[in-house]
């Protein structure tokens, strides 16, 4: 601390250091392309060490005052901002964090002969990291700009690792449209927000007077352009594809982090740069983020391929993010700081879970396809006796996603439920009614994501082996196991020990909300976690933690004590069928059933039946997205119809082409005339 | 210090009440199910002696089970014992209280569901899976009823602690609340819902067509059975404890009145003995639902619980 | 932010009157969820029964004398001869059970909830300015006249959409009572006579459209429209 008194730039260039470093890593790899002992022995635990400091240094620039810099980089006359302050601070150690258990994951992951060369790999690897980093470094709308579209271009050149795959290339292109327009919108919104006076540095940006207007434009335009990175409604298609096409610690990333880059943006924006919120802007945010929670988690429970079904709790959760959000912009415009340093850090507790607990089950389903082969939950199954350390850690993961206590998913679970179970206080009395309502359809989210963890987990790990090649599965070697024991650390930690994460979040809510929550309660140990008042509501995982495996162990010790501890194996009940296979068991198919049947309007649908005397019965069903149908094939089907009118232009002979270009020219003339 | 031994010896007391007492809710309930139906039911006792008996044999597990599916009926045992210490029954002074409120006394009991649908899972017969989904699409529509429930009481009193909503409620001046008589009905569906009891889930049948509950324990013998079934006796009747605390707390001891603890068991006993009657006469009148009428049921409940919500905040009654 | 004081309690008549509201609200959205029509027919009896309990708490409180006589009048025509009449409708039609609705029901439900929001905010300014002890109720009121059109709307089968029709003005003169201590007798009694008369014509019409159409199913309706089918 007295370092940082008396530097207080030390982290800021520790982290820039950091992506130097990174960057240098990246064309070390290219050196040595084909190495891939060079490129997964050397570097990637090198950008390991590397990714340690930048946390590190993260952590420690949370509790500092903002610190700027300027680059002299870029075009001539406009050198790079950067700033340095709580809210970035806070994502940059999610980028740190995540990135140092990928790395260690994907030091035994890469194999020879998969997809690209491995240098290459490791360039785009470390190049998408550190623009990440910029991303939330920059402090004008350029630099955040570049940042952002070199995080888009290097993600989609890593979505497209096994380019030889045109499903894949389809996934990428579908991923870089969307990817695009998102940024096409953030830009316009930057535009808007800068009026037509003076630069597009963010300072700029925050002291412009922007009428209410043009505040809205530039905050829907916000909401639609961070929303299509997201995931959000309706913009959320390219998730399942491109996630379950790239290599899984690419996935991890991308779900853990750069998903995190759009919600860090939509806060940067709404809490920092523009005017104070208008509440229609909550309301907006927090159904969007519900509607996409639904949608997300009811799609996640019929999917049958393990990263899709990955891909859409995803989108889930960026649901649950958006509703946080949405709910701290409503409290934050009728002005109540208090609860709306609530819900913010609420939602930024949020998103350092989702960091953890989907970068875990990513990588441990990186883990399972490396030693299967295969990705399809019908043809898994049984695993947990093959691969018990992938199956330990992972189940950790699924139970912190299912927001189970004492995982971390519950206690931001919790607090946005507290922040919910307030909103009778509002002022409006058609939210003070409706929001509450609003929270049973993020609990049936949260339940409903129960169901698909159950569901995950069971089809994978637990069970028989419903394909006789799995019993030759391996465990995962010793860095992937490190990799997934970061993550279900950290699982483990945030989840027992919610009051340190919440003193560091304070720091961030600060500037934004100006509240702080351990401002509100005095009493609150280490134990006890009250973030409102003590006789309010008060969560104690520690203290449940140990109630549950106390009684846990004297229980097992009485049982043994009092009675015996025989055992006998048996062959399992078999039903009076003693014809059974390991094929016979549920399905991923039969476990998603009856989300199907009872929520059947938001699914497109599609069963084929076989004929009854059909001697090789076919039954096939299909659940599709309806958004699909109704938007996205309209608008392509209505850009094609223009794209053919202009093609009436195209004809192969080049004196016509000439002779627009002369026409072109005469009528211009004649305009300028 | 003094204070701390007195809470410490409440909740040891309260919490060994409400396991000890469990299986003679569940017989009690079957004995006035029994009356009900003009048959001679078994002992109130019974359960006592299922237990004993299970608890003497020898555990048969599959030959691949894993260790989850062994520990799994120990934790959900340790999740019970710790949800029925968080709910005041005869004191409000609770050690364990301040651990969790209704919100994360919702999670206990999730955590001990998904653990008993994961074991159901794992030894890989057709039924467990099927138990096992089954019962995670209930819990999934129950638990948005039962958060709507909770939010009357919590409008109330502005605390999700149930040791505060008993305090508040228990010794407030006598007024009507239908919007709590809205949640009370609302809670009951719910209650039903959660723990298998018809009209979702038929406790004694073992056809396989309807079972729940039963599809997820087939695998299980002997004294992991045993603790599974004393579980869930124990998560019935925390359920009902939780039902006592939000809609009928009088009775109930303030912190450190012990003198008044003796009372408060009586009444507590009076009062689940009611519940019991008034459970057997509901699932006497009404037949078990098909699986897909559930949904419906439970949306049910969902509404009656936010219709006393509307109520509260329209009406403030 | 903590109220953990005792909790004030409200005067005994605007307790009752609460819990008559809150029954009314209960029963429009029992009905809106009944699939049987007999059921339905019960509960608007029902409904009747606790317009009539709380015409007699609200005399009773203001001492308004003829409010008793309104409550007499709903007695005898509403949970009394109005469900005689719709039962022997039903007996005689032979469509005593299961009614289709149009949307299925849990929807309906949340379109019921979403619609006394509304109605609650409908109120709210009338309700603020009302000085009577029942003030609270009015949005109730007009929300079980909404609830009731509802269910006239998700209802394909004539006898279920009339029973609305009734709901409805029972919501109306719920309303009355709470907002203004009842209607003028003679304004009153015209309706009841008018609603008497309804469902008497509509009793006769029913067993026109009857023969006409072999059904009571208002899809047939649908071929009364201009096309060139």
């Amino acid at each position: 601390m007295y370092l940082l008194d008396a530097a207080p730039a030390v982290p800021l260039d520790l982290i820039l250091g950091v992506v130097l470093f990174w960057l240098l890593i990246g064309v070390a790899g290219v050196l040595r392309p084909r190495s891939l002992r060079f490129v997964s022995r050397l570097l990637f635990p090198l950008g390991a060490v590397g990714s340690v400091v930048l946390m590190l240094a993260a952590l420690l620039a949370v509790r500092v005052p903002p610190v700027v810099a300027v680059l002299p980089l870029g075009l001539p006359d406009l050198p790079f901002h950067l700033r340095l302050d709580a809210l970035s601070a806070f994502f940059v150690m999610l980028v740190g964090a995540v990135a140092l258990g990928v790395s260690l994951f994907s030091v035994g992951y890469f194999r020879r002969g998969e997809g690209a060369l491995p240098g290459l790999l490791c360039l785009q690897y470390h190049v998408f990291l550190s623009s990440m980093v910029m991303v939330m470094l920059a402090d004008d709308a350029y630099l955040f700009m570049v940042a952002w579209e070199t995080m888009a271009l290097s993600s989609y050149f890593l979505v497209t690792t096994s380019h030889r795959i045109a499903e894949i290339r389809r996934a990428g292109f579908l991923y870089l449209l969307i990817a695009h327009i998102g940024a096409i919108a953030i830009l316009l919104c930057f535009g808007v927000m800068h009026g037509g006076g003076g630069d597009y540095t963010f300072d700029a940006l925050r002291a412009s007077e922007l009428p209410v207007f043009w505040a809205s434009t530039a905050f829907l335009l916000a909401l639609f352009g961070f929303g299509a990175k997201a995931g959000l409604l309706p913009l959320h298609v390219w998730l399942p594809e491109a996630h379950p096409a790239a290599p899984s610690p690419v996935s991890a990333l991308m779900s853990g982090v750069m998903l995190k880059t759009a919600i860090y943006g939509f806060l940067r924006i709404t809490f920092d740069l523009l005017p104070t919120p208008l509440w229609w802007w909550g309301v907006v945010t927090l159904v969007l983020g519900l509607m996409t929670a639904l949608f997300g988690v009811m799609f996640a429970a019929v999917q049958s391929d393990m990263k899709r079904l990955l891909a859409y709790s995803s989108i889930e959760n960026i649901g649950i993010i958006f509703a946080g959000a949405g709910l701290a912009i409503i409290f934050h415009a009728y002005s109540n700081p208090h609860l709306a340093a609530l819900a913010l850090v609420a939602t930024l507790y949020h998103c350092l879970n989702h960091a953890f607990f989907k970068s875990l089950l990513f990588l441990g389903t990186g883990s399972v396809l490396h030693s299967t082969h295969e990705r399809n939950l019908g043809k898994l199954g049984g695993l947990i006796r093959n691969m018990p350390w992938v199956a330990g850690l992972s189940l950790i993961g699924a139970l912190a996603i299912a927001g189970l206590p004492p995982l971390n998913g519950f206690v931001s679970e919790w607090l946005l439920l507290q922040a919910f179970l307030f909103s009778p206080g509002l002022p409006n009395p058609y939210l003070n009614m409706l929001v509450p309502l609003g929270s049973a359809a993020l609990v049936l989210a949260a339940a409903l994501s129960g169901y698909v963890m159950v569901k995950f987990y069971g089809v994978i790990f637990l069970g028989r082996p419903r394909e006789e090649k799995l019993n030759e599965a391996r465990d995962a070697g010793i860095w992937e196991r490190l990799g997934l024991a970061w993550f279900a650390l950290g699982c483990i930690v945030f989840g027992l020990f919610p009051m340190a994460v919440i003193l560091l979040l304070d720091h961030v809510s600060l500037p934004l909300v100006n509240f702080t929550l351990s401002a509100a309660v005095s009493g609150n140990s280490w134990l006890l976690f009250a973030p409102v008042a003590a006789e309010r509501a008060s969560y104690g995982p520690l203290l449940l933690l140990l109630g549950i495996t106390g009684t846990l162990l004297v229980t097992f010790v009485a049982v043994r004590v009092f009675y015996h501890g025989r055992t006998r194996r048996g062959a399992a009940w078999d039903c009076g069928y003693p014809e059974q296979t390991s094929r016979m068991q549920d399905t991923a198919e039969g476990f998603g059933q009856p989300i199907t049947q009872i929520f059947e309007p938001f699914f497109r649908v599609r069963r084929q039946m076989p004929d009854p005397f059909s001697s090789e019965p076919v039954y096939a069903k299909t659940n599709e997205d309806h958004l699909w149908y109704w938007l996205y094939l309209p608008i392509a089907r209505a850009n094609e119809r223009i794209a053919s009118w202009i093609g009436l232009l195209q004809h192969g002979r080049i004196h016509l082409y000439l002779l627009y270009s002369f026409v072109t020219l005469l009528a211009l003339l004649l305009f300028m005339h | 210090m003094l204070t701390h031994i007195a809470a410490f010896l409440s909740q040891l007391t309260q919490t060994l009440l409400v396991v000890l007492i469990a299986p003679l809710m569940l017989g009690w309930l079957n004995q006035c199910r029994a009356w009900l139906q003009n048959r001679s039911g078994p002992s109130v006792l019974q359960p006592y002696r299922v237990l004993l008996k299970l608890f003497d044999k020898d555990a048969l597990l599959a030959h691949n089970a894993s260790v989850l599916f062994r520990s799994a009926p120990y934790v959900q045992f340790g999740c019970m014992v710790l949800a029925a210490s968080v709910v005041p029954i005869i004191e409000t002074n609770l050690l364990f209280a301040p651990a969790a409120d209704v919100i994360a006394l919702v999670g206990v009991f999730a955590l001990a569901r998904v653990f008993s649908a994961l074991a159901a899972m794992d030894v890989g017969t057709s039924f467990g899976s099927l138990g096992a989904r089954r019962e995670m699409l209930v819990a999934s529509l129950s638990e948005p009823a039962l958060l709507m429930v909770f939010f009357t009481p919590l409008l109330i009193v502005q605390s999700s602690s149930l040791n505060v909503i008993v305090d508040t409620l228990a010794h407030r001046e006598f007024a009507l609340y239908p919007s709590l008589a809205f949640a009370a009905v609302a809670f009951i569906m719910v209650l039903l819902a959660e723990n298998a009891r018809i009209p979702i889930d038929n406790p004694a049948t073992h056809l396989e067509l309807t079972m729940i509950h039963e599809a997820l324990i087939l695998e299980y013998s002997g004294r992991h059975l045993a603790l599974i079934e004393w579980a869930h006796a124990i998560k019935f009747t925390t359920y009902c404890a939780i039902g006592i605390a939000l809609f009928v707390p009088w009775g109930i001891a303030q912190a450190g009145a012990w003198w008044l603890m003796p009372g408060a068991v009586v009444v507590l006993i009076v009062k689940l003995g009611f519940i019991g009657v008034g459970l057997a006469l509901l699932e006497t009148v009404s037949a078990k639902l098909r699986i897909f009428r559930a949904p419906e049921f439970l949306g049910m409940a969902f509404l009656f619980a936010a219709l006393g919500m509307l109520t509260r905040l329209l009406l403030g009654a | 932010m903590s109220t953990l004081s005792a909790l004030p309690a409200m005067p005994m008549s605007v307790q009752l009157i609460n819990l008559m509201a809150s029954l009314m609200l209960l029963i429009a959205f029992a009905m809106l969820a009944q699939r049987r029509i007999r059921s339905l027919i019960y509960l608007f009896a029902w409904q009747g029964a606790v317009l009539a309990v709380n015409c007699l708490i609200v005399a009773w409180y203001t001492g308004h004398g003829e409010l008793y006589l309104s409550a007499f009048f709903t007695v005898l025509l509403k949970v009394i001869a109005l469900p005689l009449v719709l039962h022997y409708l039903i007996r005689k039609l032979d469509i005593q059970w299961d009614v289709e609705t149009l949307i299925n029901i849990p929807t309906t439900m949340l379109a019921g909830i979403v619609l006394v929001v509304f109605a609650f905010n409908l109120a709210l300014p009338i309700s603020q300015l009302a000085g009577t002890i029942t003030r609270g109720t009015l949005g109730i009121a007009i929300a079980v006249v909404l609830l009731a059109f509802l269910m006239m709307i998700t209802r394909r089968k004539a006898v279920p959409q009339v029973i609305g029709f009734l709901a409805m003005e029972n919501g109306l003169f719920f309303a009355a009572t709470s907002a203004t201590y009842g209607m003028p007798m003679v304004v009153e009694l015209g309706i009841l006579l008018d609603v008497l008369m309804g469902v008497l014509i509509l009793g006769i019409f029913f067993f026109h459209v009857r023969e006409a159409f072999d059904s009571l199913d208002l899809k047939h309706m649908e071929k009364l429209k201009e096309s060139g089918e």
